[in-house]
């Protein structure tokens, strides 16, 4: 099963670093990852394949809202097959 | 796969443009229920649906939280009640205390199907049904109750409305101390749906399967952003904005029904993409006719506006759903929408215009105060012409009209909510009653015969 993080705010150091050690300790595989700055706008967006994630993915999208708010930034994680049902024909 | 860019509009739409699923409805079937009493019938009910509805506020929020969108309500819909108890009508009111109990045990806001079908005619025990329905309405909280008194194929039941017309008046009367909010759940259509998942109007129609699940999807919010990145479109170009829109709202909904179905042990029923306003700023359909170029709502040109934007959703829908259903396309209910309620104060829209908007969109005239000494002929004579839209158009529509005890036109009633608050609106004075009081049926359009 695979997750799409997006994290979006003020562009700041450290974001990536914190999110992906975030991620890994939980037992997730980044797979993909990209990311753009738009003047001070910070916009990353990772693919990861949660198959061996111990919580639940609402929980674990809970743990992400959470940590988003210590950072300062807002992040979402989500199933990737909301972005394909409403994206792809 | 989807690129970067549709991942961040998806989020936008969540985050500033209101987008959410706006209900999952788990349609249950009671027929199963009947027993010999109204009392252990009304406690099957009960029972049956606390236990297939167990896990559906659970489930709407693990799905909501999986897939990044909110889901705003949890409801059932049960098979009309005047069905459940044709041997005890004058008890009916047992089967909806048990209904309304079953919602507050469920954790839900409304539970719909408190409901009759008359369309052709009233069986004895339909009209001692209906003379419950205003008490019901007063004693519950929960419980929404519908009546069909017309059809393309049958006509207009003329007994019946007149009894509507009564039968609101009397829902207001009984809950005066709260603005006549009895008459805010209560709901009077022409070519009712069996798979409507909107309240107040849901109820399950007995040609559907045990327990199913329909969801409804909205987002006008999204609707009138996507039109604001194009503000020098023609219509055309504008038609094929809104319908590619309604496309990924509808997908979403797709998604969630189908999931939410597996989990909840239900068949997946329809997904019903109606642009349904909330209060909140920005997500309203009055708002998108006016970005589509009518200064205010209610205006010459309102009417076609809405045509353009009621087709084009129900095209993107369409497309998007392996089962479309329920009565997708625009609602425009006056309470719960801002753009409608700042028009009805600057008089720029009328009855007689919505009337006319309710002939190009889905539904009728909903959730409109009007002053509380109507007559009750009055009102069956605009659920009549409700009817007769709805009859001659093939289409479904409805009235829920709300004649506020006590207030007339320049004050306003408030349920808070997401029933919201509406101005009270003024209606022709001249008399109906001699029309009303003729009774009989409107015959069905020749058009009904198809065979």
């Amino acid at each position: 099963m695979r997750a799409v993080v997006t994290v979006t705010g003020k562009d700041k150091k450290g974001i990536i670093a914190k999110v992906s050690t975030f991620l890994s300790e939980k037992g997730a595989n980044i797979e993909d990852i990209s990311q753009t700055v738009l003047g001070e706008y910070f916009a990353m967006i990772m693919i990861a394949d949660i198959s061996s994630v111990k919580e639940e993915l609402s929980t674990l999208a809970a743990q992400c809202a959470e940590l988003g708010k210590q950072i300062g930034m807002s992040i979402y994680l989500q199933h990737e097959d909301i972005f394909n049902a409403m994206h792809t024909v | 796969m989807f690129s970067n860019k549709e991942v961040l509009e998806t989020i936008a739409m969540v985050e500033k443009e209101h987008l959410d699923i706006r209900t999952i409805t788990m349609g249950i079937s009671l027929l199963g229920c009947i027993r010999d009493s109204a009392e252990e019938t009304a406690r099957k009910v009960y029972d049956l649906v606390c236990k297939k509805a167990e896990n559906i506020v659970k489930t709407a929020s693990d799905l909501s939280a999986e897939y990044g969108i909110p889901i705003v309500n949890k409801r059932v819909s049960v098979t009309p009640v005047s069905l459940l108890c044709a041997a005890f009508p004058e008890k009916a009111p047992l089967i909806g205390k048990a209904l309304d109990d079953a919602a507050a045990t469920l954790g839900i806001d409304f539970l719909g199907g408190y409901s009759a079908l008359v369309h052709k005619a009233t069986a004895d025990y339909e009209r001692k049904f209906i003379e419950t329905i205003p008490e019901v309405l007063a004693s519950t909280s929960r419980l929404c109750s519908s009546v069909n008194v017309g059809s393309t194929k049958s006509g207009i039941n003329m007994e019946a409305v007149k009894m509507l017309g009564e039968t609101f008046k009397q829902a207001a009367l009984l809950t005066k101390d709260k603005d006549g909010i009895g008459a805010a759940k209560l709901v009077a259509f022409c070519n009712a749906v069996e798979d409507n998942p909107f309240m107040a109007g849901a109820f399950h129609g007995v040609g559907e399967a045990d327990t199913v699940i329909n969801v409804g999807v909205s987002g006008p919010g999204v609707v009138k952003h996507a039109l604001e990145q194009i503000p020098d479109a023609d219509l055309t170009e504008a038609a094929e904005m809104i319908k590619r829109t309604a496309f990924k709202i509808t997908r979403a909904g797709q998604l969630v029904a189908k999931e939410a179905a597996k989990r909840l042990n239900g068949q997946f029923g329809i997904v019903d993409l109606s642009l349904a306003p909330t209060p909140a700023m920005g997500d309203s359909v009055a708002m998108i006719l006016e970005e589509l170029g009518v200064e205010v709502v209610g205006g010459h040109g309102t009417t076609a506006a809405l045509a353009m934007l009621n087709d084009a959703v129900n095209k993107g829908g369409v497309m998007a759903s392996s089962r479309v259903g329920g009565r997708s396309g625009a609602c425009i209910p006056v309470a719960e929408e801002i753009g409608m309620i700042k028009a009805a104060e600057k008089g720029a829209i009328t009855l007689d215009k919505l009337e006319a908007m309710t002939c190009v969109c889905s539904v009728g005239l909903d959730m409109i105060a009007i002053p509380g000494d109507t007559p009750a002929t009055t009102i069956a004579a605009m659920i009549a012409d409700e009817a007769a839209i709805g009859m001659i158009n093939n289409k479904t529509t409805a009235v829920r009209i709300i004649p506020a005890p006590g207030k007339t036109v320049g004050d306003e009633v408030s349920f808070g909510g997401l029933l919201g608050r509406a101005p009270i609106m003024p209606v022709h004075a001249c008399d109906s009653s001699r029309l009303i009081n003729r009774g009989g049926n409107i015959p069905a359009p020749i058009h009904s015969f198809k065979n």
